[in-house]
């Protein structure tokens, strides 16, 4: 049933996305840490949608309270609340609205206002999925299928048609004329498949600044690519000398103290790629960040090598985001840009602190890749 | 949409109705409708209309109630509609004791509707008249666009306190002598008659004659002031003289007769809730709750009176009121002989065995509204038993606390909270300031600075009703000061009040 009141939610939403698209510069540096979230949405707190009125300020106003304490003693934070308008009309607006906002949506507001193409995918779109849809109630079909209620119904009114009904014994035999059958229909849903390869580097020399940016990163990149394709998977992976896959808890919150030996996660990265995603049939997106100190230049010419013969013939884009960090050398990215830079699906992005995050997203997703 | 109610509950209806008569309540007939909370919360978004003319507003009032109730954390219990009939909702899934909680409650506010002095010039065939402001509205959305007028509203509604709240009780008949004085201020002044003229230079000073010519002069100077006395209906002005398209002056208008509908109500939130609360009280406990409902009747009652220590439970505040003045009536706790007596162990035991409680309550509901309501029956013993304080905010500490539980600052603070309904009184005071056909207003300071920034957007959007700029003259930390919106940009200068 539709309300009247949906038409005024409708308008109220959407002026709700315009406030957000106009702090979406805010809320990029947020990211995840956003507010409470849900399975498919997030709640955003927006400043308070008021209509200004000549009235008083809470502040210099005070009220009249009722409770226990003595003078001068201080009143709870949150106890005093504005007022509700019918009483006294003395709202501070400095309560912030908590509004609900689907991922999808916050992806097609991220993608309006970063001005990011949609994503062209790889190869054909292929039938991969079959999904059964009940669509109706038809006469014939096999008895596994029967519709009692409907059947019942049907024999129910064929009884009290013919008169055949008695209320005291109210028996009902269905006929095969009243026999009822839920009906499918077979849909099939082209699905194109996804896999995000998040890589880190956890060495000491990444702090916890660092690995914030690359979570709140992660959020916005996670949001838009799930907004291009359906079915979206993740793979994590950390390195310092080493590398390993590890969850996604696990890829935020460990720190290392080792060395950085970056050839070994994109070794683990195409080994992964290789034995999982065909590259026929996934579109593949590895992401790497690391503030840009690698053990050795060999190690780093080894990466070049890997990358250009084993990665990138295979991904849609390959991304490497640098964060800056007091102890990093900050060296890494200049060497990609030098050996790789020129290619199209790499994407290079340094990101200095928080604020460049925005940039940043656009740098990775801007492309379309 | 909603529907009549179940057989049981119109049974229960009938019983609460009758108890509620029996108990001397007089009220217009009352029609229940029976709603699923979805419902509930969009008439409670409208503000207990079920049509209302489409606002933004509405929809963010019902996402917040939808919120509320879905997470648990605050449900609507009654929505009353003053109107003959008087309509109020019922909630399907509320449990028997909760509808006849309802219906006791309502049967208060609506003996209140019908009965309180404040309530008589209300439309009572407002739901219909909602409805075709709803229509009338809808209408120039198709012509103009719902964009204009949103925002046309959203305009509007930030100037919709500024009505005058006392106006639809005076009563402002035409003023015949105006012509015959009109053509006096022509005269000349010849100060009072002299019988003998050698007297007339002590009857008549010429510092007195002076005197005489500079009032009358400014009499006239006064007339060509337009508007000629301050006027508080800053709305009816903006409707009688702003340059105003067709449609602007009819959705202002709307918006205009919608504020003195609801004004009322917020003259009397106090009374017409502890009112209510009073009946469902005392119907529930002395007639309608069977023993099996007495723990959720009283978990829903004291839900419904909690106090929190930063803000005032009007619920409360009137139910113990009313409580209190009906005690003092029936124990002649009133007059010279109690209000003399010093002795707290006579006034303690004081009954004088009247029995006016009932009668007086009966006429407290009848002629009085909040602030005369507290001014007249708030004493120091109630302020004291219900433990009322005057908070303020300290700045050093940055946080709020408890100021003073002294009576008379508890009251005068409560008072002032109440008086103008808690708006600030601003006035039209010329509408042809520095002869640039800009608009004056000025603010009566009463010891409190308007909002800073709201003051400055709501002198915005009056500029873009007057088209042409406007200015306000107020008091900020003590000092004059006029703010001007030229419809570019705001400025401020300081000036002597």
């Amino acid at each position: 049933m539709s309300l009247k009141i949906h038409q005024d939610h409708g308008r109220f939403k959407q002026i709700v996305r315009g406030k957000i698209k106009a702090n979406l510069r805010r809320y990029v540096q947020k990211g995840e840490m956003l507010g409470k979230r849900g399975k498919d949405t997030i709640s955003i707190p927006i400043p308070f949608i008021d209509i200004p009125h000549f009235k008083y300020g809470h502040r210099e106003q005070g009220g009249v309270g009722q409770g226990e304490g003595d003078v001068g003693q201080q009143l709870s934070p949150g106890a005093v609340q504005p007022g509700d308008g019918q009483q006294a009309g003395q709202g501070e607006g400095e309560h912030a609205l908590e509004v609900d906002v689907s991922l999808e949506e916050l992806a097609t507001i991220l993608g309006e206002e970063l001005q990011l193409p949609n994503i062209e995918r790889k190869g054909k779109e292929q039938v991969v999925a079959q999904k059964i849809k009940y669509t109706g109630v038809h006469t014939t079909g096999p008895e596994s299928l029967r519709h009692f209620k409907r059947t019942y119904k049907q024999a129910l009114r064929r009884q009290i048609a013919l008169g055949t009904y008695d209320p005291s014994r109210p028996i009902i035999v269905p006929t095969r004329e009243d026999r009822r059958y839920r009906s499918y229909r077979l849909q099939q849903l082209p699905e194109t498949n996804a896999v995000i390869l998040y890589m880190m580097d956890v060495s000491g020399s990444m702090g916890d600044e660092q690995k914030e940016i690359v979570r709140i990163e992660s959020f916005w990149l996670d949001t838009w690519l799930r907004h291009q394709y359906k079915g979206l998977e993740c793979r994590y992976l950390i390195h310092d000398a080493v590398a390993r896959e590890v969850d996604r808890d696990t890829f935020f919150h460990t720190r290392e103290s080792g060395g950085t030996m970056i050839s070994s996660a994109y070794k683990l990265c195409k080994d992964i790629i290789q034995a999982d995603y065909p590259s026929s049939s996934w579109n593949i997106y590895p992401f790497h960040f690391s503030d840009g100190d690698n053990w050795s230049a060999d190690d780093t010419r080894h990466c070049v090598e890997m990358l250009k013969a084993d990665i990138l013939p295979h991904v849609n884009q390959f991304a490497y985001g640098q964060v800056e960090s007091p102890y990093g050398s900050g060296q890494f990215i200049k060497d990609l840009r030098e050996s790789v830079g020129d290619l199209d699906n790499v994407a290079l992005s340094e990101i200095a602190d928080k604020d460049a995050i925005y940039q940043s997203i656009k740098d990775f997703l801007g492309r379309g890749k | 949409m909603p529907r009549g109610l179940t057989p049981q509950l119109a049974q229960l209806k009938e019983t609460i109705e009758g108890y509620a008569r029996g108990y001397g309540l007089d009220f217009f007939e009352t029609v229940f409708e029976l709603v699923t909370y979805d419902e509930l919360n969009m008439v409670a978004a409208y503000g207990g209309f079920p049509n209302r003319y489409p606002h933004w507003r509405w929809g963010m009032e019902y996402e917040q109630l939808s919120k509320g109730y879905e997470y648990g954390l605050s449900k609507i219990y009654e929505l009353v509609i003053n109107n003959d009939p008087t309509y109020a909702y019922l909630m399907e899934s509320n449990a028997e004791v909760d509808q006849k909680l309802v219906m006791a409650h309502v049967y208060g506010h609506a003996d209140f509707f019908k009965n309180n002095f404040y309530f008589q010039h209300t439309n009572r065939r407002m739901i219909d008249e909602m409805a075709n402001h709803a229509t009338r509205v809808r209408r120039w959305v198709d012509k103009i666009g719902i964009e204009k007028i949103e925002d046309f509203i959203d305009r509007a509604l930030s100037l919709e306190n500024l009505i005058d709240y006392h106006s639809p009780y005076i009563r402002r008949n035409p003023d015949p002598r105006r012509a015959e004085e009109e053509d006096k201020s022509n005269e000349r002044v010849e100060g009072f008659r002299v019988g003998r003229e050698y007297m007339r230079g002590f009857v008549n000073p010429t510092e007195f004659l002076e005197e005489q010519r500079r009032k009358v002069a400014e009499e006239k100077e006064r007339k060509k002031q337009f508007p000629e006395r301050p006027q508080r209906d800053v709305l009816l002005f903006l409707l009688e003289h702003a340059p105003l398209e067709p449609w602007e002056f009819d959705i202002l208008a709307t918006l205009r007769e919608e504020a003195y509908y609801f004004a009322p109500q917020g003259q009397t939130k106090i009374m017409n809730e502890g009112w209510a609360s009073y009946w469902h009280s005392k119907i529930m406990t002395q007639k309608a709750l069977r023993d099996d409902e007495v723990i959720d009747y009283a978990d829903h009652h004291s839900g419904t009176m909690g106090t929190r220590p930063g803000a005032l439970n009007p619920y409360k505040i009137g139910i113990e009121l009313f409580r209190d003045i009906e005690e003092r009536w029936d124990k002649g706790r009133f007059g010279k002989e109690w209000d003399e007596c010093d002795d707290l162990r006579a006034r303690r035991a004081w009954d004088r065995k009247l029995g006016l409680g009932k009668e007086k309550i009966f006429e407290v509901r009848k002629h009085y509204n909040d602030v005369t309501f507290i001014d007249t029956f708030l004493t120091a013993e109630f302020a004291q038993e219900q433990k009322l304080f005057v908070y303020g905010f300290n700045d050093k500490r940055n946080s709020w606390e408890i100021l003073d539980r002294e009576f008379r600052k508890v009251k005068s603070k409560l008072l002032t909270q109440l008086t103008n309904f808690g708006n600030p009184i601003v006035e039209v005071v010329d509408a042809n300031f520095d002869n640039r056909g800009e608009l004056l207003l000025a603010h009566k300071h009463d010891g409190q600075d308007l909002k800073q920034d709201y003051a400055r957007e709501t002198l915005k959007n009056l500029a873009s009703l007057w088209r042409r700029p406007v200015n306000l003259v107020t008091r900020v930390e003590g000092k004059g000061m006029a703010v001007r919106f030229d419809g570019q940009s705001h400025s401020e200068k300081k000036v002597e009040l």
